[in-house]
């Protein structure tokens, strides 16, 4: 059967020539991590099943870097690669495939023009088109006073959640657990979900926002945000139906490497790919 | 010794992306020409021949056709050929995918879709079940995860199949008949796993 996935992160910035990984905390401040290519072979080394490749600037004069960061990783590392980050349009996502990406994962071009889900499914597979949605906890008293949200109990009250577009800076009102559902329907493969509540905060990912989302579509759904442990990713698999873990600070700064956190996972049980 | 480089021919015919292919071949030490037209499959040169492919089985023949007789020559001259996914797909004779398309009908048999209950394409790694253990391919290899993008797979009449994996049902893997080699997975995809079954084939 279809495996558990490991999916290291790189947040790149590509203000300088071969780009440099960061990491913010909560979307904010920022240190460094590396070259974008290296620490990619060396996950992929390392036995990440997949990687992805986000573009935190988004900026479109620099769309260029990133693709020459694809090409220079394509040709060290062998497995699937997406690529995230101000990918607006069918051409801008042919750009990265041609170069060796396997996904595009589309955030804001998503929510502002959602027929763009259908376009890349249509144009590419649906294997290769990610839906991003950074979700946001708004808490209400009780499910009453938001009725047409989809609100979800956790130990922190009860909260629905909100999409937030350009890298956390913009929130749209969207629901974001009924936005995965319209994705799945407009033939989205696969949803990377990542909590802004949770995200740089290395306190786990959100359990609740996890197990709402990947109990309501069939396609798979990537944990994202505050994973700072290695029981933070065997609880998300064993608490929710996400069937990829994504983490970036716990192994660009050598907390763990990617063969560990698969070994443990083994070893509690979980179906993953070994070496 | 100096180590011979193997001049590869991938087929480019329109169908899906061939970068990796490309990488993934030259990684393990391929030489590697990309052939866009018949007249530039140079049989008499090459020594080893990959259909790779990503698509429809009806667009694919359509764009496939105008090699038939350069790839069925070249079987005839014993050139190992190795299909990837909807390569693989072609060898056979139909497809459910497209009921009214001729394969290459290299392997008796057809494509179909695959009966699980599980949400299709499968997408992801999966558990390679070897068969036959004395398929070149698998030199060396032992059960491991490869990675996987299909809906369709062959159900062959003929014994060749070498490796299956499981997906709520038996699905075909890998298939092997004389020289030509089809796997469903994509090799250039699978990690290390990927990369050996490669280098295996260029060592034919």
């Amino acid at each position: 059967m279809i495996c558990k996935r490991i999916i290291p992160c790189l947040d790149c910035d590509l203000a300088v020539p071969e780009g440099r990984v960061v990491k913010g905390v909560e979307f904010k401040q920022i240190r460094y991590a590396g070259v974008p290519w290296q620490l990619a072979k060396k996950y992929y080394e390392d036995g990440a099943d997949e990687i992805v490749f986000l573009d935190i600037t988004a900026s479109h004069e620099r769309r260029e870097t990133m693709v020459h960061i694809i090409e220079k990783t394509a040709e060290n590392v062998f497995v699937p690669l997406t690529v995230g980050g101000g990918i607006r349009t069918v051409e801008d996502a042919r750009k990265v495939f041609n170069v060796g990406a396997d996904k595009v994962s589309i955030n804001t071009a998503a929510i502002q023009n959602p027929d763009l889900v259908n376009q890349i499914a249509k144009y590419f597979g649906s294997q290769a088109c990610v839906v991003a949605i950074d979700a946001k906890r708004r808490y209400v008293k009780s499910p009453k006073e938001a009725e047409s949200r989809i609100v979800i109990k956790t130990s922190e009250g009860y909260c629905w959640f909100e999409c937030s577009i350009y890298g956390g800076r913009k929130f749209t009102g969207v629901d974001a657990i009924r936005w995965a559902m319209e994705v799945e329907e407009r033939g989205a493969g696969e949803i990377l979900l990542t909590s802004m509540d949770r995200d740089g905060t290395v306190e786990g990912y959100d359990i609740p926002l996890t197990k709402a989302v990947s109990e309501r579509v069939s396609i798979p759904v990537i944990a994202s945000g505050g994973c700072g442990t290695i029981d933070h990713v065997y609880e998300v698999f064993k608490e929710t139906q996400a069937t990829a873990a994504l983490a970036a600070s716990i192994f660009h700064y050598g907390v763990y490497r990617v063969w560990e956190v698969k070994e443990y996972l083994a070893k509690k049980g979980v179906n993953v790919r070994l070496e | 010794m100096e180590k011979k480089t193997v001049k590869v021919s991938v087929v480019y015919y329109g169908m899906g992306n061939i970068r990796s292919v490309y990488n993934a071949l030259k990684y393990v030490g391929a030489e590697v020409t990309v052939v866009d037209e018949p007249s530039k499959l140079k049989n008499l040169t090459m020594e080893k021949m990959v259909i790779p492919g990503v698509g429809a089985f009806e667009d694919g023949m359509k764009n496939l056709n105008i090699f038939k007789e350069k790839i069925l020559e070249a079987i005839d001259l014993n050139i190992p050929i190795l299909g990837i996914c909807l390569g693989l797909q072609m060898f056979f004779e139909e497809s459910e995918e497209s009921p009214k398309v001729k394969g290459l009908g290299l392997i008796k048999g057809k494509v179909t879709k695959i009966k699980t209950n599980l949400k299709l394409p499968q997408i992801g790694w999966n558990k390679l079940k070897i068969k036959r253990g004395d398929c070149p391919l698998f030199k060396g290899l032992e059960d491991g995860y490869v990675y996987f993008v299909h809906s369709y797979h062959a159900e062959p009449l003929e014994d060749v199949v070498v490796a299956t994996t499981d997906y709520g049902c038996e699905v075909t893997a890998a298939v092997w008949k004389n020289n030509v080699y089809g796997v469903q997975f994509h090799p250039e995809k699978s990690g290390r796993i990927g990369l050996k079954i490669l280098k295996n084939f260029l060592e034919l």
